[in-house]
């Protein structure tokens, strides 16, 4: 089956520092996959180059079997590619339901409508309705961003990757920063996504990035330095130098 | 989405306002009625203005480009080939249209202050271009008379009242245009695109070509403000596409309110007002421009309109305590 993801020796320097170096990475369709490494080690930019925000400095990105490589985000985004922020990034002084809104609308051709009011498109207000009762937000739709606190916040984050039905989610870090139980409300509802959605983490907590994925990749200095199902890569004596500092 | 207020008092608020537009000027002194007409006029521009910079996020120092270009058109076609209204009127926002077309183009490849420095800069081309290409333009002296329109109605519109209501269909068509456009999905995208770019980008938006459509049509409406400022004066001259034009507007809509439409409506009022007003005690009008500016970024940066609904959301927590 022809991988949902593809990087082939992907590389991107900012000046003189290597911030990524020969990353090659497989993801098949459905797949539930971590990202872990230290901070520094990439991996906000190796999300930032799978959506396109950020430019490759050498090596070959395919999604879905075709080459973006240079392909613009929103482009990207039409394939069917989604993305969460790990520093919230959302609409701050709309109301949840509007930010919704926003995403629902995102890849349908009326989004360039100028003539008829927003509210009379039925099909996307009630998509923006659904995702926001998916992540548990119902309650919350006539609240400004603002005024939600950081946990909503990031539940609306979410809110906002699904509701264009992605069929590749890139998540950052869901979990920054959230309460211990705030931190289960979210993985609970990460766990109770579509399965078809093919899932890429970032994860520096390991109790969730075990609960949600079952394949891991480490990611060092910019380098791939594991990669494999969870045991295998807790058993690789490189990781263990790197995160408990084996010598 | 995004509108701030009880649909039922904003409703009733604009229906007032409209219908001390319509009525009272009859019975309001020449002078008034004169201020009253240009405020109309630079509403226009102002709201056409507020859909790049209220709404999209785009802070242009260029905008009397367009007014500029809709007025020349007028006085060009006027006086030399002695065009009809309706032939003034189509020309001028297509040339403003164009000229907007064009200049997107080149401005939004940057962004920010980076932006805010390129319209400068082409708003200083075609004031340059009015100024210096003399055969078309006749520079400084500019150009004049304008007749007013004549439109085969049984009013002259070479009489200040007739011509005000020419003016205030004008601004209500405008009004009604640009409020279709912002509370459409189309209009929604430039609200996300002001709060956030980068997410719009990946939730799909093709974040540039939104930008361009709407700073193409704020110049369209900007043209057509400039064809009823052509008109009203009766002459255009290379002042009426001066910096501080483009400043007095980017103040208008601070002042007003960003992103609201009614409220640069309002700060076109207040500065048409106090440009009349203060022209007559000192010729330090760009300083109380400034004074009226720090004052409005420091005491009310939402403007009059943000300051209404701040004023009224504070009324109504303290009726719900």
């Amino acid at each position: 089956m022809t991988p949902v993801l593809s990087l082939t020796r992907v590389s991107k320097s900012f000046g003189g520092l290597a911030a990524l170096s020969d990353v090659s990475l497989s993801v098949g369709p459905g797949e539930r996959r971590a990202i872990i490494g230290p901070n520094g080690a990439g991996k906000t930019t190796l999300f930032s180059l799978i959506s396109g925000e950020a430019l490759p400095s050498g090596g070959e990105i395919l999604l879905f079997g075709r080459d973006v490589t240079r392909l613009a985000p929103h482009r990207r985004a039409a394939l069917g590619l989604a993305r969460t922020y790990q520093i919230t990034n959302l609409f701050p002084r709309l109301t949840a339901f509007a930010n919704c809104v926003l995403a629902a609308q995102a890849l349908r051709p009326m989004k360039l409508h100028p003539h008829r009011d927003l509210r009379r498109y039925p099909e996307v207000l009630h998509r923006a309705g659904e995702v926001l009762a998916a992540v548990g937000l119902a309650g919350k739709a006539d609240a400004t961003v603002q005024d939600l606190s950081h946990g909503e916040q990031r539940q609306l984050e979410i809110a906002l990757a699904i509701a264009g039905t992605p069929r590749l989610l890139l998540l950052d870090e869901p979990t920054a920063g959230l309460s211990p139980a705030e931190s289960t409300t979210m993985t609970t509802l990460l766990k109770g996504l579509d399965p078809s959605i093919t899932l890429l983490v970032i994860e520096h907590d390991m109790d969730v990035a075990f609960a949600l994925t079952d394949r891991i990749t480490v990611l060092h200095y910019g380098k791939v330095v594991a990669d494999g199902l969870r045991h295998e890569v807790t058993a690789n004596p490189l990781v263990q130098e790197i995160y408990l500092g084996v010598a | 989405m995004a509108h701030v207020g009880a649909p039922w008092a904003q409703r009733l608020g604009l229906a007032l306002l409209l219908l001390a537009l319509l009525v009272t000027p009859p019975f309001l002194p020449p002078y008034l009625l004169t201020l009253l007409t240009q405020t109309l006029i630079y509403a226009i521009l102002a709201m056409s203005l507020d859909l790049t910079l209220g709404y999209t996020g785009l802070a242009s120092l260029g905008h009397a480009a367009y007014l500029g270009l809709g007025a020349y058109s007028v006085g060009i076609l006027a006086t030399r080939w002695g065009a009809g209204f309706w032939m003034a009127l189509l020309v001028g926002i297509a040339l403003a249209t164009a000229v907007a077309a064009v200049f997107g183009l080149v401005a939004l490849r940057a962004t920010g202050v980076y932006f805010l420095m390129i319209t400068l800069a082409l708003g200083m081309v075609v004031w340059g271009l009015a100024n210096r290409w003399v055969s078309l333009t006749r520079g400084d002296n500019g150009i004049s008379p304008v007749p007013r329109p004549v439109l085969g109605l049984p009013w002259s519109f070479g009489r200040a009242l007739p011509f005000y209501y020419l003016a205030l269909v004008g601004f209500v068509l405008a009004l009604v245009v640009l409020r279709v456009i912002v509370r459409s999905p189309f209009g929604a995208t430039l609200i996300g695109i002001r709060e956030s770019e980068s997410r719009m980008r990946t939730l799909g938006y093709h974040v540039w070509l939104h930008k361009y459509l709407a700073f193409v049509i704020s110049g369209a409406v900007g043209g057509f403000a400039g064809v009823l400022w052509a008109y009203y004066n009766g002459f255009v001259t290379p002042s009426d596409l001066d910096l501080s034009v483009s400043i007095e507007v980017l103040l208008m809509v601070a002042l007003g309110g960003r992103g609201t439409l009614l409220g640069p409506a309002l700060g076109a009022g207040v500065i048409v007002l106090l440009k009349n007003l203060v022209s007559v005690y000192t010729q330090r009008w760009l300083l109380i421009l400034g004074l009226v500016y720090v004052g409005t970024i420091r005491y009310a940066p939402e403007g009059i309109a943000g300051a209404l609904m701040q004023w009224r959301r504070w009324m109504q927590r303290a009726r719900a305590a």
